[in-house]
């Protein structure tokens, strides 16, 4: 048990409707840790992140982030999506996009200041798209789209960053980047990633979540073939690869 | 053209088509962007239509059918802000009835009024060379709530029509944006609904701001030119359809049609032109 947990998920069942798609999961993420979520397609884990992000209310169980409802502490949370919810041929730039983190904390009818303006700027440093800031989203590639959103969800000075396939669609090459500047935002963030990739992540992360509508935790030293089995209901074969 | 300008000069109710014409303009540059960025051309079109129905009870009761179309907007934009909010599922279908229920009153209490005349069908099919005195003040007073909102709320307007999930999460309340917004579109329906009439109004609020997106890549660019574009249709409409006594609001939309048809060819060959460009330096 975590001493102070930053979120804290307690019999969390929830269904769209149909069929549960989480069955009483408990989970508690500590301050600083960087947990990776990881299971099959549709076990659940986007609809976990959109729990604890307060966008989805439980069928049953208590969810609290950083000791109160979600919908209270989720200015204090910087989030990239799976699937970015505009349309990419919206008229914005990269610096106007970054500029959306600090909505909630700019001056009165959301107008920017100054501060907002520099919080932005380091954020477009720290991801290295600063050189971008005049580009249009539509002229990006997949992996400066990418940057961009986390730009975007560090411009809100977070607490807790938390990341849906941050890495879906862009190559490998860029994963590993993607993933070494997570692991340097680790050290004054809490970190949480969903992913489908339990062997690249496990490399990065301190600890996996295995999610296929009920969750066990390990910590990454302990995933094995058995657990993975019995994650994705099929056999597996163990490849050991470095990064 | 000479001929226009001569009968403008004459002519108290050319020049106050003029100016109606401009007025209109400002508010169709300024919501139809947020209405083609965030693709909600079909809500737009059905608070227009059911526009109809305030329009009809109005003319009943002996009221101003202006009144009544203010009235009805309003009420069909929050409805239909609250279906598509509720029901996301079923939206297009839901809508699609609002859109026919809107009319089919309208026509009933139309039917039962009597001496239907010429003035709806005005309303209906536009008439900017009816524009009066009177009209010309209202269209002022909505251009200038429309420019007073959206100049306080842009960054609000902007998270939500660009990304509502993002905006929610920064505490911004998102269904009352989304709600707002739907009412400056049901407010400028009705500013258009002068100009061209009820039922060609979404091409009038779509189209300038539709090129517009052709050409400039941020969205206060986009209002900027789209309000230019939607004076020089509506402008170069009363001119082509003085002369041969044409109907200005039909004009006025062939005018702008014809123009998104030229501006989608030309960026549709420049982007082909850059993409190949792109491809020969990555080649090289």
């Amino acid at each position: 048990m975590n001493p102070s947990p930053v979120v804290s998920l307690q019999d969390v069942s929830f269904s769209y409707g149909g069929p549960c798609v989480l069955d009483n999961v408990s989970l508690e993420v500590g301050e600083h840790e960087f947990i990776g979520i990881v299971g099959p397609n549709a076990g659940g884990k986007s609809t976990l992140l959109k729990l604890m992000l307060g966008l989805l209310e439980p069928l049953r169980g208590k969810v609290r982030v950083l000791g109160e409802s979600p919908e209270r502490s989720r200015t204090q949370i910087g989030y990239v999506p799976q699937y970015p919810q505009f349309s990419r041929d919206f008229p914005i730039t990269v610096e106007q996009t970054v500029m959306m983190g600090r909505l909630g904390m700019s001056g009165l009818f959301g107008n920017y200041r100054r501060r907002d303006r520099e919080v932005a700027r380091q954020a477009m440093v720290e991801t290295e798209v600063a050189d971008l800031a005049a580009r249009q989203l539509c002229t990006l590639s997949g992996g400066q789209l990418q940057r961009v959103l986390m730009a975007r969800a560090l411009a809100c000075e977070p607490r807790i960053l938390m990341l849906d396939e941050p890495t879906a669609n862009i190559d490998m090459r860029i994963e590993t980047e993607i993933f070494d500047l997570l692991k340097r935002f680790n050290r004054h963030m809490t970190i949480i990633v969903v992913s489908h990739d339990v062997g690249f992540i496990s490399g990065y992360v301190s600890r996996v979540a295995c999610l296929n509508r009920t969750l066990i935790c390990h910590h990454t030293a302990a995933i094995d073939g058995d657990a993975i089995r019995a994650l994705y209901d099929a056999d597996v074969r163990m490849v050991e690869h470095r990064h | 053209m000479m001929e226009f300008f001569s009968a403008l000069w004459d002519h108290p109710f050319l020049q106050h088509a003029l100016i109606g014409g401009l007025l209109a303009s400002i508010g169709c540059g300024i919501i139809g962007s947020y209405v083609v960025v965030k693709r909600i051309g079909f809500l737009a079109g059905g608070i227009s239509h059911s526009v109809l129905g305030g329009m009809g009870v109005a003319f009943f009761f002996g009221l101003s059918p202006l009144g009544g179309a203010l009235t009805a907007a309003v009420a069909s934009a929050l409805l239909i802000g609250w279906v598509r909010l509720t029901w996301r599922e079923q939206e297009d279908t839901l809508i699609g009835a609002l859109w026919a229920v809107g009319m089919a009153i309208g026509i009933l209490f139309i039917s039962k009024t009597p001496g239907y005349s010429v003035s709806l069908m005005s309303y209906l099919f536009g008439n900017i060379l009816m524009v009066n005195l009177a009209d010309i003040w209202m269209m002022a007073g909505i251009d200038l709530i429309i420019l007073l909102t959206v100049s306080l709320c842009y960054q609000q307007f902007l998270a939500v029509s660009f990304d509502e999930e993002f905006a929610r999460l920064r505490g911004v309340p998102v269904t009352f944006f989304y709600l707002l917004l739907l009412c400056m579109v049901a407010v400028t329906v009705v500013l258009l609904i002068q100009v061209v009439g009820l039922i060609l109004v979404i091409a009038l609020l779509t189209l300038p701001a539709a090129i517009a997106a052709h050409h400039v890549r941020s969205l206060g660019k986009m209002m900027l030119l789209a309000t230019l574009l939607g004076a020089l249709f509506t402008v170069l409409g009363l001119i082509i359809s003085y002369a041969p006594d044409l109907p200005a609001g039909a004009t006025i939309i062939l005018v702008a049609g014809v123009s998104y048809l030229i501006s989608l060819l030309f960026s549709t060959a420049r982007k082909r032109r850059e993409l190949r460009q792109q491809l020969v330096k990555a080649v090289q």
